[in-house]
């Protein structure tokens, strides 16, 4: 019995194919194999000489299935060796491509502007950009001789002839929103009204398009004050300081009184603005309390009803916010632009996870 | 609105300093513009004295100057006519920049001889247009700062400029005393009275004014007075100065009268040459078509209703707008009559902007002057044409009443504080309207006459906030919702939002276009019609509401096409306009894809983008904006897409969410663009709302029992469609069939002309027992019988 142990550990040694190993196996361990045989013998022998034979030609059975196992692992492992050296790679080839996407820096922006109000209690109101001239103008106290008409270059849409409607206009302003918001939800309100506006200019640092958010919220006793700390609150969030320095201007608009112009502390480092420090004063957007007659346009009682009402333009605090120098660019669509001022797609501003990553 | 300092400190006692001042102005709404103080760019000037000059030896019209400086004698070669001896000039030494010329002077060599410098003409120094002699100065030392010798001597040469924004809501602010009343209000001073001597009346005028009974309502009263024999002639130095420091030109001393008035007192005057009036003055509405040549030298051609004044010859000036040419006033003139009026602001704004006429008379008259000050007015302006000119003045002529604009409003000293938000005490409150021309009594605040803008309360809190200052106002916490904020985006909105970013991720760059476009593009796109033209478009290329999405993104494609980028993902997320009224205008989300998939790879993974990757993205799109899985595609839209190769995803017949495809070639042709284009547009409004709003999702059934698939292939006519043959198989056996997959499409081969083959893959999954292989024989029954039935394709052998 130990000669047969040697003899098949050493042939098992010496095994280089897993076929050469099958064949040991049969040899050894098949139905006829020499181990098999000595098995099959047991019956013939006494109990006694059964006793000690038993046990050991199992152990001799074990031990050789054992190192053939381990033979077969070893020859497997070294085939798989082989096989990865010839498995070499250029892994510095690039990889399939994959479109990369962005978002245009207006949507981005207004879901920035969008997240902050919803947290102060605002909706999004949306209205037609073709409008009447009465929400447009009248219906924000501007009546048909107002200077500020002619001021704003309107553009207006053609009329048939036999058609003796006043022409219709695309709107100015978001602040027609106000009016459709008013008569749709009455007082108290607050809504934000992002949205494309239109003026005819065209030139370094205008578009016949650009976006406005109009913010509105009235109730028995929303103040100018309010409007100051909503407005620093919002311009500490958007543009990710700590503190900033608004300061508040008189000035004139038809919708508003008092209105105010609002400028806000900065300073400009080699053409990098820096909001809350700083010698100069940037002018961002345009406030004030709604005028009476502008609630009463809306149907809503000014004897009951107060509160402010302000402009800013997306595209600007776009600009001043990301570094981007040139308004005209962004309706240009060129890829090149929307590569290197847009967003990623799931750059999703939110107030929990920040406004810019 | 442009002034001087010491203009506005001739009507306002101060000691501010500019800073100061223009600090005060902004704040009040007045916003300063612009500061120039003219003595900055003259810093550098010195006077000099000539000891000697001599004629150049080569050059007859030049002369080899020594003159005096503070830096010891200079030679100075120049070419004045009176550059001699013993006068007194301006030098400017080498290194000094000259305005007027643009030069910074150096040491020079003229014909030959050196030269360390010039003597300034007053042109060269920008203080006026005199340019035949260098300046001689009557006095002064030598090494004197010329500005410091102008201060003492010519103090409006070096006198401030400041200018200020006017909102339309202050004509007072349009003349300097608005604004020092404003500054004094502030606390910035003390305006000074600036009552006038009236001439007294010598004659009674021959020349008359009437106003036409239809014309009252827009010219209530019409005063003026003749000033018979005055010398006309270039104005005083000062005034001459005062204008041209604001920016007007100097004419001749009578309009220089009327042009100071209007910014003075924004009291716009017309002075009218008497003897060049025939008969008398008519004020009265044009009949239409009339003509005349005003003071701008171009013609006229009134229209009906418009408000002038005639003589016997006809129409001689447009009222409160421009005055004639034929009766204007030049150097010549000895018989002067002076108008002074009042016109309605909204009659003066529409024929303005009818005329096309932009004046300071029609830009204040349109904001609105100070009707009471109308006689007044006069008064000033014939006081110092007399005090200058000379002259016998008449009565006064006048023609209808002036207008009154009294009327006063409550102030709510509490509305006022709770509006603004900031505690201003009432005492302050009724100082500071008092201090603005308004007279209270009790708690009625009446109105200033130079304040037409003031119309109700709200003006009052307005008036009080301005000049208590906003600067100072704190910021007060808007009272938050209770609790966490709801969610506040609609559906509509939250979908675009939500199909934005899913495009991007797509691999799209989001653009955003202008929302008109040129009709040819517009047109291509089912646009394109009058209803959506626009009567003044900033240009050809824009003058169309967009139809649709796809035209600009296309034309934005050619754009990077023209750059270079011949592949390209594009996706736009917007309006469109169906027609041309308010609420005519619908959201589409709509993406387009050119050329190549990616450029050319390694991994040759590149290959034209066709339909399918638009379907694809398309259906991702839907998917991710909570679009039913369960669609048609039709066929049968738009003639904009190729016809073959589009289909409409729909919700039944009328109800399309969207459409992809292959663009027409023609439409690429025209459009200018290279290579295969594909594209989506889908409708977001069109998908319904979520019926509602559970959070809890259906329990998943998942069975441990084996599912099971099987392969069939149809042989079928060409026309049909797979969707058609999918929807048959899996209506076999709803229960059991969980999905059919189409894996191969073969057309030709030996299937015969008009004839494919159409492979699918059925999976079943059971839910009660093991299926057993007739269970499974029996449902390929069923789908090869349902398939058949629907398509006419037989079980491919």
């Amino acid at each position: 019995m130990d000669d047969l142990k040697a003899k098949y550990l050493d042939l098992i040694g010496k095994a280089d194919s897993s076929s050469g190993l099958e064949d040991l196996r049969v040899a050894a361990l098949g139905k006829k194999g020499e181990i098999s045989l000595q098995m099959r013998e047991l019956g013939k022998m006494s109990p006694e000489e059964r006793q000690t034979a038993g046990p050991a030609l199992n152990a001799l059975k074990d031990e050789i299935n054992s190192a053939l196992v381990a033979k077969k692992v070893a020859l497997d492992d070294a085939a798989l060796d082989e096989r990865l050296r010839g498995e070499w790679l250029d892994v510095t080839l690039p990889s399939r491509p994959r479109g990369e996407g962005s978002i245009h820096p207006i949507s981005q922006v207004t879901e920035e502007v969008t997240a902050i109000f919803a947290d102060m209690g605002f909706s999004v109101a949306e209205g037609p950009q073709i409008e009447s001239d009465w929400y447009n103008f009248d219906a924000l106290n501007i009546p048909g001789h107002h200077p500020a008409r002619a001021e704003m270059d309107t553009f207006y849409t053609h009329r048939a002839e036999g058609d003796n409607r006043p022409p219709h206009v695309l709107r100015t302003h978001t602040s027609p929103v106000q009016i459709r918001g008013l008569e749709a939800n009455g007082a108290p309100i607050r809504i934000i009204c992002p949205g494309r506006v239109y003026r005819a200019d065209y030139d370094q640092t205008h578009t016949p398009m650009f976006h406005q958010v109009e913010g509105l919220a009235i109730d028995k006793d929303v103040s100018m004050a309010n409007l100051k700390w909503c407005l620093e609150e919002f311009v500490k969030s958007f543009f990710e300081v700590d503190a900033v320095d608004l300061r508040f201007r008189a000035s004139h608009f038809p919708f508003t009184e008092p209105s105010a112009e609002v400028d806000i502390r900065c300073s400009w480092d080699n053409g990098t603005l820096k909001i809350g420090e700083g010698d100069d004063w940037l002018e961002i957007l345009g406030s004030g309390m709604v005028h009476p007659k502008v609630l009463q346009a809306a149907g809503v009682d000014p004897s009951v009803y107060q509160g402010f009402a302000f402009g800013v333009g997306i595209d600007r605090i776009a600009m001043l916010k990301y570094g981007i120098p040139d308004l005209r660019a962004f309706f240009d669509s060129d890829l090149r632009w929307l590569r290197h001022y847009g967003f990623r797609s799931l750059d999703v501003p939110t107030l929990h996870g920040g406004l810019s990553k | 609105m442009k002034f001087t300092l010491s203009w506005l400190k001739a009507h306002l006692d101060t000691t501010a300093t500019v800073d100061e001042i223009c600090e005060a102005l902004t704040d009040l709404g007045l916003e300063v513009e612009g500061v120039e103080n003219p003595s900055e760019k003259l810093k550098a000037f010195t006077l000099g004295y000539v000891k000697h000059a001599e004629k150049h030896p080569d050059a007859d019209k030049l002369r080899v100057c020594k003159v005096d400086t503070d830096e010891g004698e200079l030679q100075i070669i120049c070419g004045a006519p009176n550059a001699r001896e013993g006068i007194t000039v301006v030098v400017a030494k080498p290194g000094v920049y000259v305005p007027g010329i643009d030069t910074t002077i150096g040491v020079g060599k003229i014909r030959g001889i050196d030269s360390y410098g010039m003597m300034a003409s007053e042109k060269e120094l920008e203080l006026s247009e005199e340019h035949d002699g260098i300046i001689e100065l009557p006095s002064g030392e030598v090494g004197e700062r010329f500005i410091d010798w102008l201060a003492k001597n010519d103090p409006s040469k070096v006198d401030t400029t400041i200018e200020i924004a006017i909102t339309p809501n202050r004509p007072d602010a349009l003349g300097v005393r608005g604004i020092a009343r404003d500054l004094a209000a502030r606390g910035l001073g003390k305006l000074k009275p600036r009552d006038v001597d009236p001439v007294e009346a010598t004659f009674q005028s021959d020349l008359t004014v009437s106003i036409d009974e239809d014309t009252l309502d827009g010219a209530p009263v019409f005063m003026g007075r003749l000033i018979k024999g005055v010398k006309n002639g270039p104005s005083p130095e000062w005034l001459q100065d005062l204008l041209r420091a604001i920016g007007l030109r100097p004419i001749s001393f009578l309009v220089d009268v009327t042009n100071y008035f209007t910014y003075d007192r924004n009291r716009p005057l017309h002075v009218f040459d008497a003897d060049k009036v025939k008969g008398n003055l008519r004020v009265h509405r044009a009949v239409g078509g009339e003509q005349i040549v005003a003071l701008d030298d171009k013609t006229y051609t009134l229209q009906t209703g418009q408000m002038v004044i005639s003589d016997d010859n006809g129409v001689q000036s447009i009222a409160g707008i421009m005055g004639g040419e034929a009766t204007g006033c030049t150097e010549d003139t000895v018989n002067v009559f002076v108008e002074s009026a009042y016109w309605d602001p909204i009659q003066i704004a529409y024929a303005g902007r009818a005329l096309k006429i932009n004046s300071d008379a029609r830009y204040r008259f349109e904001r609105g002057i100070d009707p009471a000050f109308t006689a007044e007015g006069l008064e000033h302006a014939v006081r110092m044409i007399v005090d200058n000119a000379g002259g016998e003045a008449s009565k006064v002529v006048v023609a209808g009443k002036v207008p009154n604009v009294a009327r006063a409003y409550k102030l709510d000293a509490k509305r006022v504080i709770s509006l603004v938000g900031m505690d201003i005490p009432e005492s302050t409150q009724r100082q500071t309207l008092t201090a603005l021309g308004f007279r209270l009594e009790g708690d009625m605040a009446h109105v200033p006459s130079w304040r037409p803008d003031v119309l109700g309360e709200a003006d009052l809190v307005e008036e009080v906030a301005r000049i208590a200052s906003l600067t100072k106002l704190m910021g007060k916490p808007l009272p938050r919702v209770a609790g966490v904020p709801k969610p506040i985006l609609t559906t509509l909105q939250s979908r675009q939002q939500m199909a934005k970013r899913t495009v991007a991720g797509l691999g799209y760059n989001e653009c955003v276009t202008y929302s008109f476009i040129d009709r040819e593009a517009a047109a291509m796109f089912g646009g394109g019609d009058d209803a959506t033209m626009l009567q003044n478009p900033i240009s050809a290329d824009l003058s169309h509401m967009r139809p649709g999405l796809l035209p600009g993104l296309l034309r934005a494609a050619a754009r990077n096409q023209a750059r270079g980028f011949a592949d390209m993902a594009l996706f736009e997320v917007g309006h469109a306009f169906q027609g041309g009224e308010p609420g005519e205008q619908h959201v589409q989300i709509a993406g387009i894809l050119i050329g190549r998939t990616g450029p050319k790879d390694v991994h040759g993974t590149s290959r034209g983008v066709d339909v399918f990757d638009a379907k694809a993205d398309a259906e991702a799109v839907l998917a991710a904006i909570g679009a039913p899985a369960k669609v048609q595609i039709l066929r049968g839209a738009e003639g904009w897409w190729h016809p073959g190769r589009h289909g409409k995803i729909c919700l039944g017949p009328k109800k399309v969410m969207g459409v992809f495809g292959e663009l027409h070639p023609k439409i690429l042709r025209d459009m200018d663009i290279k290579g295969p284009a594909v594209a989506f547009v889908l409708y977001p409004q069109e998908i319904p709302e979520p019926k509602n709003k559970v959070t809890a999702r259906t329990a998943l059934i998942a069975t441990d029992l084996q599912a099971v698939e099987r392969d069939f292939a149809f042989v079928v006519d060409a026309d049909v469609e797979a969707l058609t043959l999918v929807n048959a198989a899996a209506g076999a056996d709803k229960a059991l069939i969980t999905e059919v997959r189409v894996f191969d499409e073969f057309i030709g081969g030996n299937l015969g002309e008009g004839k494919k083959s159409l492979a699918i893959t059925v999976r079943l999954q059971p839910t009660d027992a093991t299926l057993k292989d007739k269970d499974i024989e029996a449902v390929a029954a069923s789908i090869v019988a349902k398939v058949t039935k629907a398509t006419g394709g037989v079980l491919r052998g």
